[in-house]
């Protein structure tokens, strides 16, 4: 039983499924596999992403990521990073979906090598194609409502809105944007990239959102299955400060104790 | 060209010559690949995994072997 599912926040549904995370990591960026179980583990993560690449035919040992991590014990989202075309990211989906244990999908459709913003034309116009095939596809996106917009209407499952470029490391930089498609948008929103520390993902989970997603904040760290451990303090953290509804912040200061009472 | 010994193919990104007559099956099994945890690309078409055993490799064919590896 998880600890950290309470009484106060319902588990988080995405298309037909339930779970009992918030935070979903990634497992790239990694120099030790046996550190990315341990920190995959203490994250309390419901969700994994993976990428599709060729098989390296110079190594001796095939060192797949399905060597290291069960799609029975962990629920694994093959991902299309690395792909600048919609043509691309429907290749690759369609290779991910052919190792046979998901239709789930995260799709990735970048437009920049320098800032590795996402081509938003081309990933709604994959989401399209994708959704058409049967793929649940959860599409990485700009902070951008119209998007957002479109690849609901699309038929996407969920839409993961950046918080700053992916690997950044740079938190929420336009919370005001976050919060209006979590408003705008029925399915879930989930902030995917841009986080990199505790207090970023608590920041992203107070806007209202649904969840986080991050890769680079946890693997990165020095100790990452301390970071692991803290940014599911922070998800949960901000989920509950959200729910809980903060109160008025103001530009004075206001007194906690009675003024009456005072002696003379 | 084909001489008998050996065929030419495409395999992910490099030309290797390989013997003929191999299924995909056999060839995967060749360079100590577990088929259950790959998937075969065979001249841009997916290759389902119950069809490696009866596809024959051919000379010129493009063949990838795809995995899953870490990533966010």
């Amino acid at each position: 039983m998880d600890p950290f599912v309470d009484p106060f926040d319902g588990p988080l549904r995405i298309a037909d499924e339930e779970f009992e995370s918030r935070l979903f990591v990634g497992t790239g960026k990694y120099s030790d596999n046996e550190v990315m179980v341990e920190a995959i583990r203490a994250s309390g993560t419901a969700m994994v992403t993976v990428a599709v690449r060729r098989v390296d035919l110079d190594r001796t040992k095939d060192e797949g990521i399905l060597f290291h991590l069960d799609p029975k014990e962990f629920f694994l989202l093959p991902n299309t990073a690395g792909c600048y075309t919609a043509e691309d990211a429907i290749r690759y989906a369609r290779l991910a979906r052919a190792a046979g244990f998901t239709e789930w999908l995260k799709l990735e459709v970048i437009g920049d090598e320098t800032t590795l913003l996402p081509d938003t034309r081309a990933t709604i116009e994959a989401a399209e194609t994708l959704v058409s095939e049967g793929f649940k596809v959860m599409a990485y996106t700009n902070d951008d409502l119209i998007t957002a917009l479109r690849l609901e209407d699309a038929g996407c499952v969920a839409v993961m809105p950046l918080a700053s470029p992916i690997g950044s490391g740079l938190g929420v930089v336009n919370p005001y944007f976050i919060r209006e498609i979590k408003r705008r948008c029925e399915v879930p929103i989930i902030v995917d990239a841009g986080v990199g520390t505790a207090s970023h993902a608590c920041v992203a989970m107070e806007q209202g959102v649904d969840g986080v997603l991050m890769n680079t904040a946890i693997a990165a760290a020095d100790d990452p299955v301390v970071m692991a451990h803290a940014m599911r303090l922070a998800v949960h953290a901000g989920r509950l400060s959200y729910l809980a509804g903060r109160m008025e912040a103001r530009e004075i200061g206001v007194p906690s104790s009675p003024s009456r009472g005072m002696l003379d | 060209m084909t001489d008998g010994q050996s065929i030419r193919v495409r395999l992910n990104g490099r030309d290797r010559e390989i013997q003929p007559g191999l299924s995909v099956h056999e060839l995967v099994e060749s360079l100590d690949l577990n088929p259950q945890l790959i998937v075969v690309e065979l001249n841009r078409e997916i290759l389902a995994r119950g069809r490696l055993e009866e596809v024959e490799v051919s000379e010129g064919d493009q063949v990838e072997l795809v995995h899953f590896v870490g990533g966010g």
